[in-house]
This record gives structure tokens, C-alpha cells and sequence, in this order.
């Protein structure tokens, strides 16, 4: 709250993810900023399009792999206020997938909506 | 204008780094501000002094070091993307039980918040990466 | 709204996703291996034609020439350099990097 409050700014920042989780660092790395960034109280979404939808796919489980399973921070984010998830449905239906195989509430959105959401943003952090 | 950059790749394997520099150079040359570098992932190897490319090859590290001190540019490396790949400052060093430190002149390593704080403060915050 | 692509579309589906995405009268610039999408005669040159009724297309002319394509960019594309791709940033609310 002090860092928004001395700043005297709110952004429309929007995190954009789409990489799959566990290939590659961006997915966990990506979400170490959403963390970061909720104490700074701007105006955050987050999209998923493409393979970072895989981010969300619930029953996740990396023992054999021994690196950590983060997907129930994403659980987490409400506790942050971070509440605005949006997911493109057809990158979802794409990859054989349906909102309820997803470890958290999100919007689902078409293309033409999520262009906008897009569009409306001041910043944008792709990973 | 003022611009934000992020980095998010290592030297030499993906030309994230060189387009970044080359990109930021021209930002400079036309009057803009950039207010920081901040260098995350991978991108943290930039920061590096210990690279030695051969001698006909551009030395990425040490450009960036000298546009920073041209410049005065504030080039952030990520603590946390830095302690993962094993970048380190004098105080890090010490502070993790290790017994050298390797950054290069011109970096500074510090937390992600500066990130959020450059994309906040900043009229553009531009991304390179992979 | 400026979009920049730095995949080959022949291995990666950036510039499908960007295209997809990007809003009319929006700008796309492709960069590194990006630039391969500006070639003519490719597989994805009648998709970059169709974009280019809709979004404004650059290329950044070193990266074009770096890899020799610059005798091969289509009609209508534009070439910039470094400075001209920060003018485009300028002139743009916001960037998105479709990595």
C-alpha cells in the first residue's frame, strides 16, 4: 500500500504467459513476480494463451521430477488480490482441455476479447 | 520517454541481449530515458565479469557495463534469478557462504520489486527474451 | 498497440499467435529470427499478405540482413533499424513481446 500510495500511480499490468510449466524456468519465474509485484497494488490480470494454459491443469505432480509442483500458488493469488485470470478458449480447447480440468477459477475468453484486455493494458510482461 | 527494459535471456546463446543493447544505444542517441535495465531468468549471465568471448567476437558483459557508466544507467540483476544461476556480489558472497563473487561493473543485484517499480514508473517497458 | 515477433514461424507458432491477436491498425515489427516471417514465398507469406490488409508490418533491417533476406522481403513490409524501432515503442500505448 505505501509503494502505491508514494508512487501515486495505478497500472494496468498485464503478465502474459505462454510457456508450459517444468520445460522451462518462465512459468515459476513469471509467478514469482505476480507475488512480488501484489505488494506494489496496481491494477493486475493475467493471461494464459497458448501453452501456459498448462500452468493450470490441476493434479499436477512432480515428485519423480524432484523440483517443486508451484501450481497451488496459483491457488494463492486470491490471498493477493491478483483475481483477474483469463484463459483463451480455444488455445484450451486446442490442447484437449476444459475449464473444470483448471486448478483455479478463471474467464474463459475468446480471441476478440482478449485482444482487448490486451489493448486496455499500460504494461505488459511477457514471459 | 521514459523506457523500461527487460532482459530475460543470457549472452551469446539468443540475441536477446544484443538486440536489448543495440536497442537501448539508439533509445540514447534519440534523447529518451531509460530508467532501468533489469536483467531476470538467464538474463541474469549478462552480468557476469568472468566471460572472456575470443577477441574478435563482440564482449557483451563489458558493452553493457561501459553504456552503464556512459550513461549512468541503473542495470538491476534479479537477486533471486541470480542466486539460482550463481551471480553474485561482494555481500551476497559473504552473505551465502561463498568464496568469490563475480559481478561485473555497472550492476547492481537486487529484488524483482524493482521490476514492478520500473514498469510503473516508466512511459514503455519493453521485453527481450526467447 | 506494437507487437514484436523474434521466432521463426517455420519452427515456432509466435507469429500464427501474434496475427491472431494483434488488433486492427496495430503494429507488428519482427526481430532476429522473426524476420524470416517477412520473406516472400514461403509457407506463411499468404497469412503475412492477409495480415498486412489489417496490421502494419516492419522488419528490422539488421536482423534481414544479418541473415540475407534482403532481397526477399514482401511488398509492403518496412524496414527499420534500431532507431526506428524505438519510435515505433514511442508511438505505441504498449508492447507486447510474443517470446
Amino acid at each position: 500500500m505505501a509503494e502505491a500510495a508514494e508512487g501515486g500511480k495505478v497500472k494496468k499490468i498485464l503478465y502474459v504467459n505462454r510457456k508450459a510449466p517444468y520445460g522451462t524456468i518462465y512459468a515459476l519465474e513469471s509467478l514469482e513476480v505476480v507475488l512480488i509485484g501484489a505488494a506494489f497494488e496496481q491494477d493486475v490480470s493475467l493471461a494464459f494463451i497458448g501453452d501456459g494454459v498448462f500452468q493450470l491443469v490441476k493434479g499436477q505432480n512432480t515428485k519423480g521430477l524432484e523440483v517443486k509442483n508451484f501450481s497451488p500458488t496459483y491457488r494463492a493469488l486470491e490471498d493477493y488480490d491478483v483475481t483477474k485470470l483469463y484463459v483463451e478458449g480455444e488455445s484450451l480447447r486446442a490442447r484437449g482441455l476444459v475449464e473444470d480440468d483448471l486448478i483455479v477459477p478463471v474467464e474463459v475468453v475468446d480471441g476478440a476479447r482478449m485482444t482487448e484486455i490486451m489493448e486496455d493494458q499500460d504494461v505488459i510482461l511477457s514471459f | 520517454m521514459k523506457l523500461g527494459i527487460l532482459i530475460s535471456e543470457g549472452p551469446y546463446t539468443h540475441a536477446a541481449s544484443d538486440t536489448a543493447y543495440q536497442f537501448v544505444k539508439a533509445a540514447l542517441a534519440k534523447g529518451h530515458e531509460v530508467i532501468r535495465v533489469f536483467f531476470y531468468h538467464d538474463g541474469v549471465n549478462n552480468g557476469t565479469r568472468l566471460t572472456v568471448p575470443p577477441q574478435d567476437d563482440r564482449n557483451i558483459v563489458q558493452r553493457w557495463s561501459e553504456l552503464a557508466a556512459q550513461h549512468k544507467l541503473d542495470m538491476v540483476v534479479c537477486i533471486a534469478a541470480a542466486q539460482r544461476r550463481g551471480l553474485m556480489d561482494a555481500a551476497e558472497a559473504k552473505r551465502n557462504g561463498k568464496d568469490a563473487d563475480n559481478i561485473a561493473p555497472g550492476f547492481r543485484i537486487s529484488g524483482l520489486g524493482q521490476l514492478i517499480e520500473a514498469a510503473i514508473q516508466a512511459d514503455r517497458l519493453v521485453v527481450f527474451g526467447d | 498497440m506494437l507487437h514484436t515477433v523474434n521466432k521463426s514461424p517455420f519452427e515456432h507458432g509466435c507469429l500464427g499467435e501474434c496475427l491472431k491477436f494483434a488488433r486492427k491498425g496495430s503494429a507488428v515489427l519482427l526481430i532476429e529470427d522473426g524476420v524470416y516471417g517477412a520473406a516472400k514465398g514461403t509457407a506463411v507469406s499468404k497469412q503475412v499478405e492477409e495480415a498486412l490488409k489489417s496490421v502494419s508490418i516492419y522488419a528490422l533491417r539488421p536482423d534481414v540482413e544479418a541473415r540475407g533476406m534482403q532481397h526477399r522481403v514482401m511488398d509492403g513490409i518496412h524496414l527499420v533499424d534500431y532507431g526506428g524501432f524505438v519510435d515505433l515503442v514511442a508511438e505505441h500505448d504498449a508492447v507486447q513481446s510474443w517470446l
